[in-house]
């Protein structure tokens, strides 16, 4: 595999850019691996990555159902932040954070990681007394956050609507400046070609029909549309469709599947600096680095597998968005789709071991699984490698639903579900 | 936008009207006190979540008020049927006969 390097860049383009190899091969499965992950996205390639890298764990087969990166990695309004209300959920957030820092270097792949900051707005004094809690409890965890005023918020984002006379007016804003964006498809890639080097097999088109148990309820491998194929190690990764798969292997997960929208509009000139959250007019926005103006706003209201969702929630995102920036009403939208995402009851994952001996899950990152990718691969890595927990990520059991030990989010989350 | 029937009103119309509260057919245990930590579980957070008709409830928030329940496919978002709080969920194939 070529290292990518100014010297590579500058030979390649000597014979036009024809002779570059192929940057991950794409594998037909073997018979038996030592773990299996189901879900090419970022979190499974990412946990494919780790589990070589750290853990010499090499025999190692990514199964998708369809294209690498096709699912919510490629769907995502790309926003990483790690501003969570508790402690359990800092943690998480802030360690993934921090593996975003040296992703690209790490890789040799350019995540276009960019720590633009985001910024979510206060409307009304619940709102400032929340964010202004929020604020708080991240500094005594360590996460940068910040208040700003509404001429400094102006200051920050200068498209930014701060007239008193807005049905919304703006009181004030928690700026978090180590947030930002990254390449979503980048992530997938990079992960993918840093996991193939190290000998981890990429399997796509190969839909996972079943998760087959042994007589003594351990995991024996999966049923694919490819044959059986062996393994004593499976990690579920499926986004919407975890719980599916899950149901496969008889353990009843507490997921509901929502259709998540978004949107970008035609690229125009540089004009947004950072990212713009905002809770009560409900809808973000930040700018691609192609140009286009990338929003998004919650869940449609009923559980879905189609990668759709409804217009009504269209309407109602571009409409928050036009009454923050009145600048944007004249925009023009050129695409829009959706996500199928897995929403637990309490809004935080469930990521760790389950019932299943052998098998392991990370789902139920809801609408924001992006932002936390390397945290998640790199937690669930571990758990799979020394089958215990990592400090990192115990709390999110799958247990917890049981015991009532949950991590409540829902309430809490910085931005509005 | 979905279109859908209320069958209280007798009419069908768009989702706008409507709010969704979840999937249908969960009943209150009966006797509370005697449920153990399992069983709180499955009926306050596990949900079938399935990948084809799934039974929920819907409300018709700016009409009659009322909640009512539906079949709907959700990988095409087809409504099956509505049908009244209270009766029983229609049986699928038997829909689809009458087709």
């Amino acid at each position: 595999m070529t290292h990518f390097s100014g010297f590579s860049l500058l030979k390649n383009a000597l014979s036009g850019h024809k002779n570059w190899p192929e940057q991950w091969p794409d594998k037909q499965p073997k018979g038996e691996y030592d773990v299996i992950i189901v879900g090419a996205g970022g979190h499974g390639l990412g946990a494919a990555y780790y589990l070589a890298k750290e853990h010499g764990i090499t025999n190692v087969a990514v199964i998708e159902k369809g294209w690498l990166g096709g699912g919510n990695t490629g769907r995502n309004t790309t926003i990483i932040r790690s501003n969570y209300l508790y402690d359990e959920s800092a943690k998480l957030y802030d360690h993934a954070l921090d593996l975003w820092e040296n992703l690209s270097t790490e890789l040799n792949y350019n995540v276009m990681y960019s720590k633009r900051g985001v910024m979510m707005l206060a409307h009304n004094v619940h709102d400032v007394q929340s964010f202004q809690r929020h604020i708080h409890a991240n500094r005594l965890n360590g996460v940068d956050n910040q208040w700003l005023t509404p001429k400094q918020a102006k200051e920050f984002c200068p498209p930014l609507n701060i007239s008193p006379d807005a049905r919304y007016p703006v009181m004030g804003a928690a700026l978090q400046k180590r947030a930002g964006t990254a390449r979503h498809d980048a992530v997938a890639w990079g992960y993918a070609r840093a996991a193939a080097k190290r000998g981890v097999d990429i399997i796509q088109n190969c839909p996972v029909i079943a998760i087959r148990r042994g007589a003594d309820g351990s995991v024996e491998g999966v049923d694919t549309a490819k044959g059986f194929i062996k393994a004593k190690k499976v990690a579920v990764s499926a986004a919407g469709h975890t719980s599916v798969v899950m149901d496969s292997a008889g353990v009843r997960m507490p997921l509901e599947s929502y259709p998540l929208q978004a949107l970008v509009s035609e690229p125009i000139k540089p004009v947004f600096p950072c990212v713009v959250m905002s809770n009560t007019v409900h809808a973000y926005i930040s700018q691609s680095d192609k140009g286009e103006l990338v929003i998004g706003s919650g869940t449609d209201q009923y559980t879905s597998y189609s990668q759709r969702g409804g217009l009504p929630l269209i309407e109602h995102t571009v409409a928050a968005i036009c009454e923050v920036f009145p600048i944007f009403n004249r925009m023009r939208m050129l695409r829009k789709w959706g996500g199928i995402v897995d929403v637990t009851p309490d809004r935080s994952a469930i990521l760790g071991k389950t019932p299943v001996k052998g098998l392991y899950v990370n789902c139920g990152w809801g609408t924001g699984g992006f932002k936390a990718t390397p945290g998640a691969a790199h937690t669930l890595a571990w758990t799979v490698a020394k089958d215990e927990p990592h400090p990192i990520n115990a709390p999110f059991t799958l247990e917890r639903f049981t015991t009532g030990r949950l991590i409540d989010e829902a309430a809490a989350a910085a931005v509005a579900h | 936008m979905l279109l859908i029937h209320c069958p209280y009103c007798d009419d069908t119309l768009p989702e706008l009207e409507f709010a969704y509260a979840g999937e249908a057919h969960i009943a209150r245990p009966a006797d509370p006190s005697k449920l153990s930590d399992e069983e709180w579980r499955d009926f306050l957070f596990i949900r079938t979540n399935v990948k084809g008709v799934h039974a929920e409830r819907w409300r018709h928030i700016h009409g009659c008020g009322r909640f009512f329940n539906a079949l709907r496919d959700t990988v095409s978002d087809r409504f099956l049927t509505t049908y009244k709080a209270g009766e029983a969920r229609p049986d699928v194939q038997t829909l689809e006969a009458a087709e």
